[in-house]
């Protein structure tokens, strides 16, 4: 156990020797895994920004369809009431929830840019409603139940946004798979990297492997140190990619800035969660560890005799 | 200790180093294998370390058939071996020390106790005093030397060496198969390749002798 730790520790002092031997080598590998990393990395970023913009922090499942069903102003206890009744027996309902209209006068009074007017008006112009979620993502199904609805005696109008939802949906998901495909294809980019800047290593520390191979080293132990050299190099354009994130977010967010205050918003670009920024930099450590993986396999393979 | 039975060795392309070899060497016992070059004494060496893989017949080292060894379990059995080799394959990069210290960085050894042993080993060839010297400083018969100190670093129980003074004047070569008899001597056992038929001469061991990929009788 104790003679595995110090192979490893000096597999990995070993490691950290060559990168700061060929510094600027090593630089310029890790920029052009940074780059190639921050592009999807930024992307992811900025999607999740677009979702919390339209869906509002509060909300939980910003991106579903829902219905808003608003009562007659003239609606009393019973009738709103014999609404809710009705809508926990519609099996097309999935759950409902009453929005008093005290309350909505209040988050309406709470959005940015609104407050003011909201102050101006003297009485509560606003009725009670129903934020109404349908099982169904079906813009036919989600119609159908609301022509039922507006049939009912309490209700006054049925707002249905489901086409809009499914088409924000729709974009957010067909976004988030050309981010995929992009890191995909990135990542394939990184493997390719760590492979060609191992093989080189190898090259250079070729009688170092022939020789060590030849006094009784295991293949484990020739490996060890260039998986540290490839995740190394790995995390160092991980980290790089989230420094060039958080710059190129920082830069937008003073355009930003200024346009959602022009809204009286305080909307701004958020960097990567904590969660986020950690998966990024273990990808990339992995997938340098799996291009050198690849490289000094390929090589021990042709070094070995039949 | 080695055991060769009907062991043939054929190259791709068809050239065929080795035929119908037999030998058995005792443990604690100095051979050489003699003859030309191009007789097959690399490839006899090569197969007993498994360098090469024989086509026919069966290697035993220390009762193990290493021609069927796994490749998982060579790095087990090479470190049971010192190896010698005609180009002494050092390492330019690093001091005459650091040299002898790589076959003990792959076992259980502490580095005080693998720093102890390659002190040892250098002492015993006669390098102490240059340690911290880069091997190309060295003489040719002093990188021999080198090349045999990180041999018996691990103290091997056979000490392979092919030859080991192919290079050197006839003093220095002396000196070398002098090093080699003081191991002989403490039970290792050796076997030293040579197509040097005065350096035989002078020391009287058995001779494994080699012409064509055959032993003479």
């Amino acid at each position: 156990m104790t003679a595995w730790l110090r192979h490893h520790r000096r597999a990995f002092a070993a490691a950290l020797g060559k990168l700061s031997a060929q510094k600027s080598a090593a630089l310029l590998n890790s920029l052009v895994i940074g780059i190639a990393l921050a592009l999807p990395a930024g992307g992811y970023a900025l999607l999740s920004d677009l979702r919390a913009l339209v869906g509002g922090p509060s909300a939980g499942a910003p991106l579903e369809p829902s219905l808003t069903v608003f009562l007659r102003t003239e609606a009393k206890r019973p009738d709103i009431d014999a609404l809710a009744q009705h809508l926990k027996l519609d099996a097309r309902v999935r759950d409902s929830i009453f929005v008093p209209r005290e309350q909505a006068l209040k988050e309406l009074q709470a959005t940015e840019g609104l407050g003011e007017v909201v102050a101006a008006l003297n009485r509560n112009p606003l009725p009670d409603a129903y934020v109404v979620r349908p099982r169904s993502r079906e813009p036919a199904g989600i119609e159908a139940l609301a022509s039922d609805l507006r049939g009912l005696p309490a209700v006054a109008h049925v707002q249905a946004d489901a086409a809009w939802a499914r088409r924000l949906a729709a974009l957010a998901g067909t976004a988030r798979l050309a981010i995929g495909l992009l890191a995909l294809i990135l990542a394939f980019g990184l493997v390719a990297i760590t492979f060609n800047t191992i093989r080189l290593q190898i090259v250079t520390q070729r009688d170092e492997i022939e020789i060590s191979k030849l006094v009784g080293a295991t293949d484990a132990f020739i490996r060890r140190p260039f998986y540290y050299l490839g995740a190394l190099q790995g995390f160092a354009g991980g980290a790089l990619a989230l420094g060039l994130l958080w710059a190129g977010l920082a830069a937008l967010n003073t355009g930003v800035g200024e346009l959602a205050a022009s809204y009286g918003s305080s909307f701004r670009l958020r960097f990567l969660g904590p969660a986020d920024a950690l998966a990024v930099l273990a990808f990339a450590s992995g997938l340098g560890w799996f291009g050198a993986w690849l490289s000094v396999s390929k090589y021990l393979l042709e070094i070995e005799p039949r | 200790m080695i055991s060769f039975s009907g062991v043939a060795k054929r190259y791709p392309g068809g050239h065929e180093a080795l035929r119908g070899v037999s030998f058995t060497i005792e443990p604690g016992e100095f051979a050489f294998v003699a003859g030309h070059s191009g007789a097959g004494k690399s490839t006899l060496l090569k197969l007993v370390a498994a360098i090469e893989r024989p086509s026919a017949g069966a290697v035993l080292v220390n009762g193990q058939n290493v021609g069927a060894l796994k490749r998982s379990a060579v790095p087990y059995l090479r470190r049971n071996l010192g190896l010698v080799f005609q180009d002494q394959k050092l390492l330019y990069d690093r001091s005459v020390f650091d040299n002898v210290m790589l076959p003990l960085s792959f076992g259980e050894l502490g580095a005080r106790e693998a720093a102890r042993r390659a002190r040892a080993a250098l002492e015993k060839v006669g390098l102490s005093a240059r340690e911290k010297a880069n091997p190309v400083q060295l003489s040719g018969g002093e990188q021999q030397r080198l090349a045999i100190a990180r041999a018996v670093a691990n103290r091997p129980a056979i000490l392979l060496a092919d030859e080991p003074t192919a290079n050197l004047d006839a003093e220095s070569a002396l000196k070398i198969l002098e090093i080699f008899s003081a191991f002989n001597q403490v039970g290792v056992t050796v076997l030293v390749s040579t197509h040097d038929e005065a350096l035989l001469g002078r020391f009287a061991r058995k001779v494994l002798r080699l012409a064509q990929g055959t032993l003479a009788p």
